[in-house]
């Protein structure tokens, strides 16, 4: 009876999760049983399966709770980060909806696959344990890999699909070996009972460190950063676009959010240790981001460097590993993703008159003339993401940068700067095409009356008006990132 | 009237008529229309509440007034404006500027003219902040943000090589001002404040100071701009339109001055004592360097480029000697540089948009068919020469006597950039007013329409009123320079401690 009520209890805290399950297998039914033309339906049935969801959020207690054991952890930072995984694994599935009639791949399976991805990220944000953190990420990524070659009439998409399989798998058994080599030294897989164990002295620990440089290399191939990037461009170019834009939101957060919980929650006791490979990662972030996009001449291959660029900007604030280091990642995470959700949905418009996708540069031309709306809020989201103030996209840097300082890490922040001043240009360089360059053919009319909306709620929060929105959302990062430490 | 938050409404007014000049619905041309005359009444509005401020400003008082403060955007900054007689003055320049720039665009931009006129309204609301910023995040926001307006105008109506201009301009500025913002949060960081009025009085470790001094100066030497980092001017003003070079010159290239008089001389005294041989060195190069290249140009608007780019030097020099005289004499400077490169930058565009080229080649004997045209460039190329009666004598006089008194050698060397700069702005009006011409399209050019005549003649009275009678423009500065000058006293010149005599102690008496 006990045994029973415990399980009442820990399944009760994981509402989010047991919703999402068990909502996307009656999901998955109903599209079994009546095939693609339940497309529509079945992506506003998950829009709302993840709703509900989201509603069932404040169960958690504020002071934060265990279940099952301590596999599974629920506290404000798990709550901040799954309403950032929510909300983009919505707007990702509305936002396909265009796409997916059009490109004659309207298949059933876009929002199931999308709801499963999201369920893995949920649980990766949860996950008090090695094991559970292992199963969330191979949950998310499985779906992810089958959604990169969604459109499997392209050999484009089922490159991407191949590409990111094979490269994934790869950091997933990196991350496995390293979880292995950790439990084999310390002989736990628990985050609570590593935290307490390692101390970053002893023969021991020097074990533990090999693993944990594995498991850091696996979750950095996740958030796309230097030198586990190389999937990233190929990935994003080849996708279909929505799915881009959902790889570069979600996913992206949850798999930072897994980052700052194994480094900082599992292994706090080794920050001296960590701090040295994240201060690594994030230069040569910062640089090969910035670098790298220059010559690009393919919209989604620059955003893909960006991505990176952006990541390596946010493990700024990790490396600082103060708790205003962590506010800072926290509260990039969701402005980078409303940011990146922004760019895909105005590269998502870019489709010639004829109703073609196309993607590269030089198609956007004195694309101010004929769509002036579509090019302001293209110009936003490039000015949000090179961090020029007022826009939003200024304060995650500044916050992630005031971090730095504060923990004296000043070859960082210097580095840090100058890298966003070379990322500057190549966003520039859109702006210049958009504004500057004489008109190229026009861009079909826009199509999607809920995508022009969601477009435009994505430029007016990236734009000075969003700084509104600083206080609410740093006080709730700072909540989430004080529940880690 | 006192409760109105004057400063705010001054600020933020420009970029709601933004918002509206660019939502306004109708056709093309209903739209220009609309945006142009809105641009004009709010711009002129914006002038009328910068006179009531000045009317209503206590010049005694040293004290920020007119202060607001919203905890807004906690925990990183607040709202939180107010003004010194410093920024009172600059801000009643761009308001005077900005109506005359769009009274100057009215019918040279023809393209995309609610957009045009969004930009500078947008670029005006920037400006305002910069100088009535009270809280250090805020006046960077201002800062930088007015990069976004520039570099559209730059790119969007500018010259042939527009975008390559309006690239350098905005990396160039971008990458002074990170390093400037890294200062800051360390700053802030270290004296737990963002309020600019308390970080005045915060005595930074003398250690640090050099490191915090020298970033500030890498964001406003640029901004400036100096010897050696000054090439992105003349490019941007070159490819710029008309109304975007008096803003840049007028209003933008202050920036960097009052960026120098906010923050590098009263919050970093040491830093700046220390270092005023860089400062020194840099100034008498680029007044000499710049002179000598300004002699050369073959186009009138690099020529003023350069010749701004001098004027800024004795900007920095009068700054650095750490007198009374230096410090109101630069203010002086930047004021009547900005009236006066302004209306230069005007006449160019006059006839630039009769001939449309900018080479002094092609013009020649304008006094002849121009011969209004000729009185009002004559009375501003003497003010920039710096002729006794005009704004330019005033600042020049009150600079080279500041420099005197701290060294010889540097007002001698501006002094020789005086001499040069009657050289190449009178070689200038030669070779444009002066001869005679057999080009037809030059001799076919009409002289002054009234609304040419409307914009010059407000700043040839200004100028005239600065050079007569300078009190009005001084007074409201002399509060605010006796504080600056009070941070830096105890360190530029280390009082003097009186020898007193001492009475003789009786030996054995001292127990007593």
């Amino acid at each position: 009876m006990i045994a029973l009520q415990t399980l009442y209890a820990s399944v009760h805290l994981a509402s989010v999760e047991t919703i999402l399950a068990a909502g996307v297998l009656v999901l998955l039914m109903i599209g079994v049983f009546r095939g693609d033309r339940s497309l529509v339906p079945l992506t506003w049935g998950t829009v709302a399966l993840l709703v509900l969801a989201g509603i069932h959020l404040p169960i958690v207690p504020a002071h934060g709770a265990t279940a099952f054991g301590g596999l599974y952890i629920g506290d404000a930072f798990s709550t901040f980060f799954k309403v950032i995984i929510l909300a983009g694994a919505a707007v990702s599935m509305v936002l396909a909806l265009p796409y997916l009639r059009e490109a004659a791949t309207g298949r059933f399976e876009y929002p199931i696959l999308l709801t499963l991805s999201a369920l893995g990220m949920c649980l990766m944000v949860s996950a008090g344990d090695l094991l559970t953190l292992y199963v969330g990420l191979e949950l998310q990524s499985l779906a992810a890999y089958v959604l990169a070659a969604f459109h499997r009439n392209e050999p484009r998409s089922s490159e991407a699909g191949l590409k990111y399989f094979v490269l994934g798998a790869l950091a997933s058994g990196i991350l496995l070996y390293g979880i292995s080599l950790v439990y084999g030294f310390t002989g736990t897989t628990s985050f609570t009972a590593l935290h307490g164990l390692v101390r970053g002295t002893g023969l021991a620990d020097l074990g533990t460190l090999i693993g944990l440089v594995f498991i850091l290399s696996g979750i950095a191939f996740k958030v796309s950063a230097v030198p586990f990037h190389m999937w990233t461009p190929d990935v994003y170019e080849g996708a279909p676009t929505p799915v881009a834009a959902f790889f570069a939101g979600a996913p992206k957060a949850a798999a930072m959010a897994m980052l700052l919980r194994v480094a900082v929650g599992a292994f706090g006791g080794m920050a001296a240790d960590w701090q040295q490979i994240v201060t690594f990662v994030s230069i040569a972030s910062m640089l090969l981001g910035a670098v790298g996009a220059i010559g690009q001449g393919n919209v989604k291959r620059l955003l893909a460097y960006s991505s990176i660029n952006n990541v390596g900007f946010a493990l700024i604030g990790l490396a600082a590993a103060t708790r205003e280091g962590l506010t800072g990642v926290v509260f990039y995470m969701a402005v980078y993703v409303v940011m990146t959700l922004g760019s895909f949905l105005a590269v998502l418009a870019m489709r010639t008159a004829d109703g073609r996708p196309v993607e590269t540069m030089a198609s956007l031309a004195g694309l101010s003339r004929s769509r002036p709306g579509l090019a302001a809020a293209f110009a936003v989201f490039m000015f949000s993401l090179a961090g020029i103030p007022p826009l939003l996209g200024f304060w995650p840097k500044f916050s992630v940068f005031q971090a730095a300082i504060d923990a004296h890490l000043y070859t960082l922040a210097i580095v840090g700067v100058l890298a966003s001043v070379v990322s500057a240009f190549y966003y520039l360089r859109v702006i210049m095409t958009l504004y500057f360059a004489e008109p190229a053919p026009a861009f079909a009319p826009a199509e999607s009356r809920t995508n022009t909306v969601l477009l435009g709620a994505a430029a007016i929060f990236c734009s000075p008006v969003g700084m509104l929105a600083i206080t609410p959302l740093v006080a709730a990062a700072g909540r989430a990132a004080a529940s880690l430490l | 009237m006192t409760n109105l938050p004057l400063l705010s409404v001054l600020v933020l007014l420009p970029v709601i008529a933004a918002l509206w000049v660019l939502l306004a619905p109708g056709g093309e041309d209903a739209r220009a229309a609309n945006a142009r005359v809105t641009a004009l009444v709010v711009t002129g509005l914006e002038f009328a509440l910068a006179v009531v401020l000045w009317l209503s400003f206590d010049i005694a008082s040293p004290d920020f007034q007119f202060v607001e403060r919203v905890d807004l955007f906690a925990p990183f900054l607040s709202w939180h404006l107010g003004i010194d007689g410093i920024a009172l003055m600059l801000i009643v320049l761009s308001t005077f500027l900005m109506p005359l720039c769009i009274l100057a665009s009215w019918q040279s931009i023809s393209r995309r003219v609610p957009e045009y006129m969004a930009a500078f309204l947008l670029m005006e609301t920037l400006m305002l902040g910069v100088f009535a910023a009270q809280d250090l995040f805020l006046f960077y926001l201002f800062f930088e943000g007015g990069l976004i307006p520039m570099y559209l105008i730059i790119g969007i109506w500018g010259g042939a090589r527009r975008i390559y201009a309006s690239y350098k301009f905005f990396l160039y500025t971008l990458l002074g001002s990170v390093l400037m913002l890294l200062a800051m949060i360390y700053m802030v960081s270290v004296a737990h404040t963002t309020d600019i009025r308390a970080l005045l009085t915060f005595d930074f470790d003398p250690a640090v100071q050099p490191w915090l001094w020298l970033a500030f100066f890498a964001s406003f030497a640029v901004k400036m701009p100096m010897w050696p980092v000054h090439t992105w001017l003349p490019d941007a003003h070159v490819e710029a339109p008309t109304a975007g070079s008096v803003i840049l010159a007028g209003v933008l290239l202050k920036l960097g001055g009052y960026g120098f008089v906010r923050f590098s001389l009263p919050m970093f005294p040491e830093a700046s004592v220390d270092l005023v041989w860089l400062v020194a060195v840099f100034s008498v190069v680029a007044v000499v360097y710049t002179s000598l290249v300004a002699l050369v140009q073959s186009d009138m608007k690099k020529l003023i480029a350069y010749s701004s780019v001098a004027h800024m030097a004795f900007v920095t020099a009068g700054l650095f000697v750490f007198n009374r005289q230096g410090i109101e004499g630069s203010i002086v400077m930047m004021l009547s540089h900005g009236l006066v490169s302004g209306a230069l930058f005007l006449c160019v565009g006059v006839i630039y948009d009769r001939l449309h080229t900018r080479e002094i080649a092609a013009y020649g004997g304008l006094a002849n068919t121009m011969p209004r045209y000729a009185l009002f460039f004559l009375m501003f190329t003497m003010a920039s020469i710096g002729l006794p009666g005009t704004s330019g004598f005033v600042a020049e006089f009150l600079v080279l006597l500041g420099t005197f008194s701290g060294s010889t050698w540097l007002a001698l060397g501006m002094t020789t950039g005086i001499i040069l700069g009657a050289a190449y702005m009178l070689y200038l009006y030669r070779r444009v007013v002066f001869g005679t011409t057999d080009k037809p399209d030059v001799l076919a050019m009409p002289d002054l329409s009234g609304r040419e005549l409307a914009i010059l003649l407000p700043i040839a009275l200004a100028v005239l009123w600065m050079g007569i009678y300078p009190e009005s423009f001084l007074a409201p500065l002399r509060a605010p320079t006796g504080a600056i000058l009070a941070r830096l006293h105890p360190v530029a010149a280390p009082p003097q401690v009186p020898v007193k005599p001492g009475r003789p102690v009786l030996p054995g008496s001292a127990g007593r």
